[in-house]
């Protein structure tokens, strides 16, 4: 690393467990929590990536955990930057893809339909 | 040994939780512009928003709201100041975003209730239902599983995706853990989806056709020993498609636990799939581990906030309850309780309603549907509104008989012929040829060939010995191909033996 | 002609010194001169190119009135779609798909007669500060090849830089414009949050992500944010009012009387020494201008990197799901549709966006929520209210953009952490939903590469960052004697 070019300061990233009472979060993932992960996520993960990944998550997770410390209870989430609401259409047909352009990417395609292998899980 | 029903409730108490799902009848999809029309060929109605391209947005369907919010009214609820959409992630080919997009813990009615009653031994009795929520959420797409041998998702080679179906706008309605129903728990559970429908369909905001798909229900069912105050362990089931299907439904699980409880076996947490042939369900997906779908509040788009004066404007728009409709229906047709029950449970009313509309006699209109009808719908286990007899034909078969052209035993005929897809009544009747025969000369005729070939029947009547003329008079129909008016035929014939 | 600013362009098009073909070409020619070394582009559409050039230029032939920037070329970077051209994302994942629809940003680059010349590498799915992970190589520093020029949009800022188009798009989630734009000696703007359409961005965190104008001037920048900006009926979180008058503020660019705001806590410890310099110099010029500088403390923005890195890859993890190889995309692998999803995104999502997408499942998984994305969004509250409380004592707020200049390519790739750091400064913009805006502050002395100012404005006031951002080039082009991408070395063939 060039120390003239400055080093990122880690005071920034490290945590602080002892956070302020509350419980401390076990920031611990293992391999198999990938894994699990993994299958959720329907990515299958190589081991070489399970087990990087448990390793990296760890870091980041110590590192992200630190939002507990100062989100009480008293503070709203957010989940809009925007004070925007009701945002509405009218119940107004227009007009569709064709069918070629809707199945223009298909990887694979029968009867105009999407075809896709055979699926396992219950409808 | 299965048990019967009679056993299982004089151990056990249901309890009850029953979900619909309703199709909105808006003109396009819940968050695109996509035609809703039922039918069209495979992928024609998609866009970039319903197949869940990269890049594609959702826009709310304002009129999907101002239905949902007449739906939470008329059900009694609080519509929510502020209400949010969610996204419930899992990964199915049918959904094209791999979440669907739904609401969680902000809905946008809540805590509502709908009285039904239902016929018991100690007359009817009123059930209150109370709704837990009604939010919004969007349909999935459509497959087909081909190669397989039942067209079902198991053995099949691969599956055919058509999305036209994709994102059409569905309200959820669910019900509050329903206790306190007891042996009458499948007639409640029957009777609350139909109060539903009925309302539903007042309100305009949905054709509910149970077999088409657009009002769905899964009944959640569980039993507990009477007087227990843990509830057991629940199934769901699915595919129940119509209202003799949730009463079937509920009645086959309760016995269904039961027989395990007996067992002491323990009764698995899970979906079933209920088939209609049977009145039995197989079993589903396990719900053992209840699948992740990591809610969290939808970032495209915006809360829904109802203004009271949106909610007012609503309220005041909102049609009369059905219940109301059918007390002034009662009065108008002088009709007793107990046949009003009777029309409701063979869900003839409306049916009824729209023939006496075409200006049949409700008498008369109630006496074909309620009977006749009704048992040649029961007869091949489908409901009434099937068949492809419908009130104008009904009203004009009522007209017939009134006018003479048909004799009872005829319009019979004539019914059974609509129903079997012959055609409209005058089709029939024309058709089979038929028609009453009321030209004396012609009855005379086949009066005389009868006493002629049976004339000790004959001597028996002129004896005074009434009852002996049924052999003639059945004869008589025989000979007429039915189609003489049998009192008229009688009524000659008793004259003519010096009887009448 | 290259060299000149797009306002250039658009006065000796205007002018008819050039025609809309003429100068397009001339954009081809030095892209096939010099992406060989920069790879800043996907996919050059010249056949495309020429005929929107042509269409411009005819339509201006025969009299019809035509936008401000018509028949000046532009770089798109391509994460936004257009109709029938390759989407890649970045990624192996979309690699061959053309989109049957177009963004709303190409069609209003469309109606502007603006002529799109291609589509810009960029971090895969705008995942990364340096467009090292795109899954199509990455793209080069004009500064210096061997260093990055930073992502997710380098590619976009690349092609500025390298003179390969006047104009470009870029989309900001992190600081995904910024950042490069910073390391590039460019300008890049990302709008208040539903200033510019979303409909056809494909998303990586909705909540977070804005497409916004990037240039050489802010002039330029202003013009171009006055093209795509706006109201849209297809994306549900669009602002239903004006742009802001960008160009007015761009061209007035008095700063007397205005109150500029240092924010403490992005700056010191973790900023190159180089770049700070700049920085401080920046606020003296504007002090001579007649700004006032003052000093505001967003306590909160120490915690603003662990709140994005819980709610960008929490979303991500959902839009991504899309991906499953039944609709569009490669497929992969055998047996059932499961086994060839798991196996499509093995292989179609590269390292970053598996990590993020993985960490996002967590954050969201039940059990989990409260602690970390629940938490998170109460500390985009918590920011929010430092900007507004910030903003009550100052009319823009300023950082350096970036922490450092342009790193070797390799340096970070295997340190998330260290890489994360590189957004430390914009971050808390996007979080807040505010605007943002980075202008060259000069080269730092260590190592003669350029670095940025940073200037943010309240929502929807970003006539105020183009203000600023205008005074201080302008101070700063005096001052230099020519515009800084003069100073970065030749590129091509000689």
């Amino acid at each position: 690393m060039d120390s003239e070019r400055g080093r990122p300061n880690p005071k920034v990233i490290r945590v602080k467990c002892e956070a302020l009472g509350k419980v401390t979060f076990m920031s611990n993932i293992s391999r198999d929590d990938v894994a699990n992960l993994a299958k959720l996520a329907r990515i299958d993960l190589s081991e070489d990536d399970l087990s990087h990944l448990s390793n990296e998550l760890a870091v980041i997770l110590e590192a992200v955990a630190r939002v507990q410390e100062v989100a009480g209870a008293d503070v709203p989430p957010t989940s809009h930057p925007l004070p925007l609401k009701n945002v509405f259409r009218e119940d107004q047909v227009r007009p569709s893809l064709t069918p070629d352009e809707a199945l223009s990417g298909a990887p694979a395609q029968e009867e105009q339909r999407f075809k896709v292998p055979q699926i396992l899980g219950e409808e | 040994m299965a048990l019967s029903y009679s056993d299982v409730i004089s151990k056990y108490e249901p309890v009850l939780g029953l979900e619909v799902h309703v199709e909105l009848g808006t003109e396009s999809k819940m968050f695109c512009g996509c035609n809703t029309v039922f039918g069209a060929a495979p992928n024609t109605q998609t866009c970039p928003v319903c197949l869940g391209l990269p890049g594609a947005l959702p826009v709310v369907n304002g009129k999907a709201i101002d239905y949902t919010i007449a739906i939470g009214l008329a059900l009694n609820c609080s519509i929510a100041p502020y209400s949010r959409f969610a996204r419930k992630n899992y990964f199915y080919p049918d959904m094209p975003k791999n979440f669907q997009t739904s609401q969680y813990d902000e809905p946008i009615c809540v805590n509502g209730y709908l009285d039904v009653t239902v016929d018991t031994e100690d007359g009817p009795k009123e059930f209150r239902i109370e709704i837990e929520r009604v939010h919004m959420e969007e349909d999935t797409g459509k497959s087909l599983h081909m190669g397989g041998s039942t067209g079902r998702i198991h053995g099949a080679d691969y599956s055919l995706l058509d999305y036209n179906r994709a994102g059409i706008p569905l309200v959820e309605i669910v019900t509050k853990v329903v206790t306190g129903t007891g042996k009458y728990a499948p007639e409640v559970a029957r009777a609350y989806v139909s109060e539903l429908r009925d309302i539903l369909r007042g309100l305009g905001v949905s054709d509910v056709k149970m077999e088409q798909g657009s009002l769905r229900c899964d009944a959640n069912v569980s039993l507990r020993l009477i007087g227990a105050e843990k509830l057991g362990t629940r199934s769901e089931t699915k595919n129940v498609n119509s209202l003799r299907s949730v009463e079937r439904a509920v009645r086959g699980e309760m016995i269904r636990h039961a027989e395990l409880l007996d067992k002491g076996e323990r009764v698995t947490q899970e979906t079933r799939h209920f088939h209609e042939d049977t009145g039995l369900t197989t079993p589903g997906r396990s719900k053992e581990q209840a699948e992740d779908y990591r809610y969290f509040p939808e970032p495209d788009l915006v809360p829904v906030a109802p203004s009271s004066e949106l909610v007012e404007k609503i309220r005041a728009t909102l049609p009369e309850k059905p219940s109301v409709r059918r007390k002034k229906l009662q009065e108008a047709w002088q009709v007793p309780e107990k046949e009003m029950a009777a029309m409701i449970n063979a869900d003839v009313l409306d049916l009824v309603e729209d023939t006496v509309k075409l200006g049949a006699d409700p008498t008369r209109a109630r006496g074909w549907w309620l009977g006749e009808i009704a048992r040649i719908a029961n007869e091949k286990a489908v409901a009434a509104s099937e068949l492809s007899i419908n009130p104008q034909d009904v009203a004009e078969i009522v007209a017939l008989v009134a006018q003479g052209e048909l004799t009872d035993k005829l319009a019979r005929q004539v019914v059974e012929g609509v129903i079997n897809g012959e055609g409209r009544p005058t089709e029939i009747i024309e058709k089979r040829g038929i028609k009453v025969v009321s030209d004396d000369s012609a009855l005379m005729a086949a009066i005389e060939k009868a006493i002629a070939a049976q004339p000790d029947v004959a001597e028996k009547v002129r004896g005074g010995h009434i009852p002996a003329a049924g052999a003639l008079i059945g004869a008589i129909m025989k000979e007429t191909k039915g189609q003489a008016d049998a009192a008229k035929v009688r009524e000659l014939l008793l004259k003519h033996l010096g009887q009448g | 002609m290259i060299k000149k600013s797009a306002s250039e362009m658009a006065s000796a098009l205007s002018a008819g010194e050039i025609t809309s073909v003429e100068l397009t070409q001339a954009h081809l020619d030095q892209i096939a001169n010099v992406d060989g070394d920069v790879h800043a582009f996907l996919h050059v559409d010249v056949d495309g190119a020429i005929a929107q050039a042509r269409a411009v230029d005819e339509k201006r032939k025969s009299g019809e009135k035509v936008a401000p920037l018509a028949g000046v070329p532009l770089a798109l970077k391509d994460v936004l779609v257009q109709k029938g051209i390759p989407t890649t994302c970045g990624s192996k994942m979309l690699e061959g798909w053309r989109p049957p629809y177009d963004s709303t940003v190409v069609t209003r680059l469309k109606e502007n007669g603006i002529v799109i010349l291609g589509k810009t590498n960029m971090d895969e799915f705008a995942m990364g500060s340096s467009t090292e992970n795109s899954a199509y190589g990455p793209t080069h520093n004009p500064w210096d090849l061997s260093r990055i020029p930073g992502g997710s949009g380098g590619g976009s800022s690349a092609a500025l830089a390298a003179f390969e188009a006047p104009l470009a798009i870029g989309t900001d989630t992190g600081g995904s414009i910024r950042q490069p734009a910073a390391v590039t000696g460019t300008v890049g703007v990302k709008p208040t949050y539903g200033g510019v359409s979303r409909y056809g961005l494909v998303a990586f965190s909705s909540s977070l992500d804005q497409a916004g104008p990037c240039a050489r001037t802010v002039l330029d920048a202003a013009y171009l944010h006055e093209a795509i900006g706006g109201y849209d009926r297809m994306d549900s979180t669009s602002i239903n009012e004006p742009v802001p008058a960008v160009v007015a503020a761009a061209k007035d660019g008095n700063v007397k009387g205005m109150k500029i705001g240092v924010i403490k806590e992005l700056q010191g410890d973790g900023y190159q020494p180089g770049v700070l310099k700049l920085f401080n110099q920046s606020l003296e010029i504007l002090a001579s201008l007649g700004a006032e500088i003052v000093e505001v403390s967003c306590k909160y923005f120490d915690y603003a990197l662990a709140a994005y890195y819980l709610i960008a890859p929490s979303e991500c993890s959902s839009n991504l799901a899309r991906f499953d190889a039944m609709r569009y995309g490669i497929r992969v692998g055998e047996g059932s549709a499961e086994e060839v999803m798991n196996a499509t995104r093995q292989v179609g999502f590269g390292r970053e966006v598996k990590r993020r997408i993985i960490l996002g499942t967590y954050a969201l998984s039940s059990g989990y929520y409260d602690a970390y994305y629940g938490s998170a969004q109460k500390v985009r509250t918590l920011i929010s209210r430092d900007f507004e409380n910030a903003f009550t004592k100052a009319d823009v707020l300023v950082s350096p953009t970036a922490p450092t200049t342009a790193f070797k390519i390799g340096e970070k790739a295997n340190d998330p952490i260290a890489m994360y750091l590189n957004d430390i400064a914009t971050i808390p913009t996007n979080l807040a939903g505010i605007g943002g805006m980075s202008v060259p502050s000069g080269l730092a002395e260590e190592d003669g590469l350029p670095a940025g100012f940073q200037i943010m404005a309240p929502a929807m006031k970003d006539d105020r960052m183009y203000k600023v951002g205008s005074a201080l080039e302008a101070a700063l082009l005096t001052k230099w004697g020519r515009p800084i991408l003069e100073s970065a070395p030749a590129l091509g063939a000689k």
